[in-house]
């Protein structure tokens, strides 16, 4: 028997309400979801697919026009929709951590780097300040940040922007979590930076057996990073499975159309496959699979009815009627 | 290629009724102020500026000597106060919305050029703006008036003088940011001369800013109209206006004519309440709206 | 001859001279010499600082040179009167990252589209009604968008209605500013096949600036690698893509991760961050980042040397005792 993921989300829905109760966004729609320990998971999904909003959920970071309307979200075995907000405190930070895209933002300009790196620390195990200062000075010297003991004493401002992002890093894995979400955290760094610090999140990862959840746009990433990828179109998990897989034969023609739109540097000359149209606007979505307007494998079905997920054995799901057994149409054709 | 293309409105400069917590009350004082004023001759029972004294200094009709004749009473010289309130309304009007209309006029045009120029042309408007902001508005108003002679010409000269300055400051601040905007630098690539530039990019898109100063202004432009009349160097009488009606009415004060200054002063600050009202809440809703665009 | 040359480019930037710093000076372009030929495409790639966006302004106009000269069809662009100078803003045209900044929300799209061709000429209306109706079509628009106002389209048709404005003088020469960044990720290809088809159909030449590494090298037939300034390495875009020489243009490469995960390309990660551009490293700026720095590196700034069929300025390759 395969052991309990450490994160299970199952049927997962988050609905923004508008005021008057009369627009529903589905941000994210009956997401179904697992992490292992130690392992990493890419989500992968351009603006409006829902990727940020399941950060948030898992979290229960949501603003108050946002509500889980069904599903479960379980972390350790626990429900993490049913804790109160007392017992949610104590597990962001300490169990579950999260790194967002603008480091500038993430960290108070009026404290030093010392006090937002201790911070976690003093809360979530009562450290003392001079006990939790000396810890922060090592986190920074994990995050491999020269001099430590300077920067500790100094302000954000006084950093690059790859220096702020490993010590919001830093903060993270503070008080040793078993699970990060970055959302994101490299899309404002410069590309040499990049690799750094991906090269860093990577040697964390191994050093303390963290499960690592990236949410990202950029497919490059998933490749160098991620053990199973996750892909999102308009709130809705619509294929998933070990990265490998999915990049040598992606199911769901999203997936196909993405990897094949993105320019690669061996094959210069090829004109890129574009997807015609634009991402769905969540407020007034087509009945049907979200996908059907822009999908050059559009079948009638397809905008009647939005399709199911179905997981097959090898660890993949997908969500496209093209896909099932028995459609008859091609299953797991290869990049074009 | 399919794609839904609706509507050919431009961003209306009326959509903003739609948008929540549009002021109703505001603005219905403000344009049955714009009502009254225009409609003053049909509406006034009685001629303001001339009276009889035998009737000096009735009450309201509520009161005990008031009569329907004189609905809000007389005042020393025996003129119907509420003649004088509505004729009031059209100098607190006219003077007002001219006095604004040439002071937006004026700091909008310095500010567009200040900001957009720079250089040496942003610095000799600065300064000026900076010593002009100085002098407190009011003091100054005064000075001018002695100079040139209280007239309602000359007090809406006087105002405009007094703050185009505002306008300078704010207008210069948007177009300093404006100017980086890509499709600025899009049309100095394209060509255009920096005049058209102004003209045709920078003016539309301030303009909305210029319209929610002018009503936060407009309140504080009739304050200090009545200021001044109060003082004796705003609008000269007999014209009815109800800051000099505030300075007539005072002496009454002591005796009981509580309506000679309750009325007048009720009526400035409905006025100025509901253009600060407005004023407010369009700032609050125009400008996010204009970002999104 | 090249439709545009620059030689020996530079930039520089007073610092701001405070009470307690003395000011110095940014040296945002230094000594950069490129060249563009007619119906090809340019790339400009490199990091924050390394002076790609002023090159871009320096090449529009938008700044002028404290040294060195551009030229443009032969012509020196501070020598040009004002008719040649309309003539150059005529010819060379831009497209920006920011589509929802890039369109003046108040102007009808056919008035932004038509702005650079009607400016400073008297064109007959019905004229340009059909060049602004030739064009959207050209970028693949609707002709109803000519009346419409810029909030009604999303990121990646604003990005078209610029890039047809930016057509309508028949200009010569695009700049194209981070043209895709913005867009989501399944736009980019749209518009990346628009600009490679318009180039085809129109013999354009672009000054293509990314910092998607892959997106340049699938549209440039020439690539410029800048660091702090200065050209690190330089030539046919095919050329650097398969082997890059120097190594900041290698380690770049390496950062731009893989298509797929099985290639797995050897991981250059550089130790250090990247300098500013206000107080740059002595000799070559990238010696305290490179995996090769040798001691010359650090007192003497390498020349642009032909190098297997490039230009690459780096002391490991050829004889080069060049000082500063």
């Amino acid at each position: 028997m395969s052991p309990p993921a450490l994160l299970e989300l199952e049927n997962l829905s988050t609905h923004y309400v508008s005021a008057r109760g009369t627009r529903v966004v589905r941000a994210v729609d009956e997401v179904s979801l697992r992490v292992d320990a130690g392992e990493t998971l890419g989500i992968v999904g351009e603006s409006g697919s829902g990727k940020t909003t399941l950060a948030l959920t898992i979290l229960r970071l949501l603003p108050t026009a946002a509500r889980v309307t069904s599903g479960k979200l379980m972390f350790e075995g626990e429900d993490l929709l049913t804790k109160s907000d007392g017992e949610m405190r104590r597990v962001r930070g300490k169990r579950i951590a999260m790194i967002l895209q603008d480091p500038m933002a993430s960290l108070n300009p009026l404290f030093t780097i010392g006090d937002q790196v201790a911070e976690p620390i003093r809360v979530h195990e009562g450290a003392s300040r001079g006990a939790a200062w000396a810890r922060a000075g090592e986190l920074l010297k994990a995050v491999r940040i020269p001099a430590p003991q300077t920067r500790l004493h100094q302000h954000p401002h006084e950093m690059s922007g790859g220096m702020r992002q490993r010590i919001v890093g830093a903060i993270g894995i503070s008080c040793g979590p078993r699970l990060l979400i970055a959302d994101e955290p490299t899309t404002s760094l410069d590309l040499t930076i990049q690799a750094q610090y991906l090269s860093l999140l990577r040697e964390l990862q191994r050093a303390h057996g963290l499960a690592l959840i990236f949410i990202t746009h950029n497919l490059g990433i998933v490749a160098r990073m991620c053990d199973r990828l996750a892909v999102m179109y308009a709130g809705r998990v619509v294929e998933a499975g070990p990265v490998r897989d999915v990049f040598k034969a992606p199911v769901h023609p999203y997936t196909r159309a993405l990897l094949n739109s993105i320019p690669r540097m061996s094959d210069r000359c090829q004109r890129l496959t574009a997807i015609d149209g634009q991402p769905p606007d969540l407020a007034d979505m087509p009945a049907g699979c979200a996908f059907a307007p822009r999908c050059p494998s559009v079948v009638e079905r397809c905008r009647v009815a939005a399709p199911p997920a179905v997981t097959s054995g090898d660890g993949r799901t997908v969500r496209c009627w093209l896909a099932m057994p028995g459609a008859g149409a091609t299953n797991g054709g290869g990049a074009a | 290629m399919a794609m839904r293309l609706e509507a050919v409105s431009p961003p209306s400069r009326f959509d903003f009724i739609r948008l929540e917590g549009f002021p109703f009350v505001p603005v219905f004082i403000l344009v049955g102020l714009v009502v009254v004023a225009v409609f003053a001759d049909v509406l006034a029972p009685h001629d303001p500026e001339v009276g009889r004294l035998a009737l000096r200094f009735r009450p309201p009709f509520w009161q005990a000597g008031g009569s329907a004749e004189y609905l809000l009473g007389t005042d020393h010289l025996g003129r119907d106060v509420l003649s004088r309130l509505i004729f009031g309304a059209r100098v607190s009007m006219v003077v007002g919305f001219t006095a604004v209309l040439f002071a937006g006029t004026v700091g909008t045009g310095l500010g567009i050029v200040s900001g957009y120029l720079g250089g040496w042309v942003d610095q000799v408007i600065m300064r000026v703006t900076d010593t002009w902001l100085a002098l407190p508005a009011l003091t100054f108003a005064i000075f001018l008036a002695a100079i040139v002679g209280p007239s309602e010409m000359n007090i809406v000269i006087i105002l405009g003088a007094v703050y185009w300055t505002r306008y300078a400051r704010v207008i210069r601040g948007e177009v300093l940011s404006l100017k980086e905007r890509e499709f600025v630098r899009l049309a100095i690539v394209a060509g255009l001369s920096k005049r058209k530039i102004m003209v045709r990019h920078i003016l539309p898109n301030v303009i909305n800013s210029a319209i929610v100063l002018g009503t936060l202004m407009l309140g504080v432009v009739i304050v200090t109209e009545a200021a001044l009349s109060f003082l004796g160097v705003g609008v000269p009488p007999p014209k009815p206006a109800w800051g000099l009606m505030l300075a007539d009415g005072k002496k009454g004060l002591m005796v009981g004519y509580w309506w000679l200054t309750v009325l007048p002063g009720t009526c400035i600050v409905l006025m100025v309440l509901s253009a600060n009202l407005l004023g407010d809440w369009l700032r609050v809703k125009l400008d996010p709206q204009l970002r999104q665009l | 001859m090249a439709l545009l040359e620059a030689a020996g480019v530079s930039k520089h930037f007073q610092g701001r001279r405070g009470l307690f710093r003395d000011g110095g000076v940014v040296r945002a372009v230094d000594g950069v010499s490129f060249a563009i030929d007619g119906g090809q495409t340019l790339g400009v790639v490199g990091e924050s600082g390394c002076g790609k966006t002023t090159t871009a302004k320096l090449v529009l106009g938008l700044e002028q040179p404290t040294g060195g000269g551009i030229q443009f069809e032969g012509r020196d662009l501070r020598a040009l009167d004002s008719a040649g100078r309309r003539h150059y803003r005529k010819s060379v045209q831009a497209v920006f990252q920011d589509p929802y900044a890039s369109l003046n929300p108040r102007m009808r799209v056919s008035a932004i589209i038509a702005e650079p061709l009607v400016t400073g000429e008297t064109i007959a209306p019905v004229e340009v009604r059909q060049r602004v109706l030739h064009l959207l079509d050209l970028v693949g628009l609707p002709g109803r968008s000519a009346d419409l106002f810029p909030h009604e389209f999303s990121g990646g048709q604003r990005q078209r209605i610029a890039i047809a404005r930016a057509l309508s003088s028949s200009p010569k020469l695009v700049v194209l500013d981070e043209p895709v960044s913005a867009l989501d990720v399944s736009i980019r290809a749209q518009i990346l096949n628009l600009l490679r088809d318009l180039q085809a159909q129109l013999g354009l030449s672009y000054l293509f600036i990314a910092h998607d590494l892959a997106a340049v090298a699938h549209m440039s037939h020439t690539i410029v690698v800048m660091y702090l300034g200065k050209v690190v390495e330089s030539g046919d875009a095919d050329t650097i893509v398969r082997a890059p020489r120097h190594p900041y243009t290698e380690a770049l490469f390496s950062a731009a991760l893989p298509s797929s995960p099985d290639d797995r390309r050897d991981e250059i990660v550089l130790s250090g961050e990247v300098p500013s551009p206000l107080r740059p490293p002595s000799g070559c700026h990238f010696h305290p980042r490179c995996p090769h720095a040798m001691a010359r590196c650090k007192a003497h700034a390498p020349a642009l040397m032909p190098v297997e069929g490039r230009l690459v300025a780096c002391h490991l390759y050829g004889a080069n005792g060049n000082s500063e």
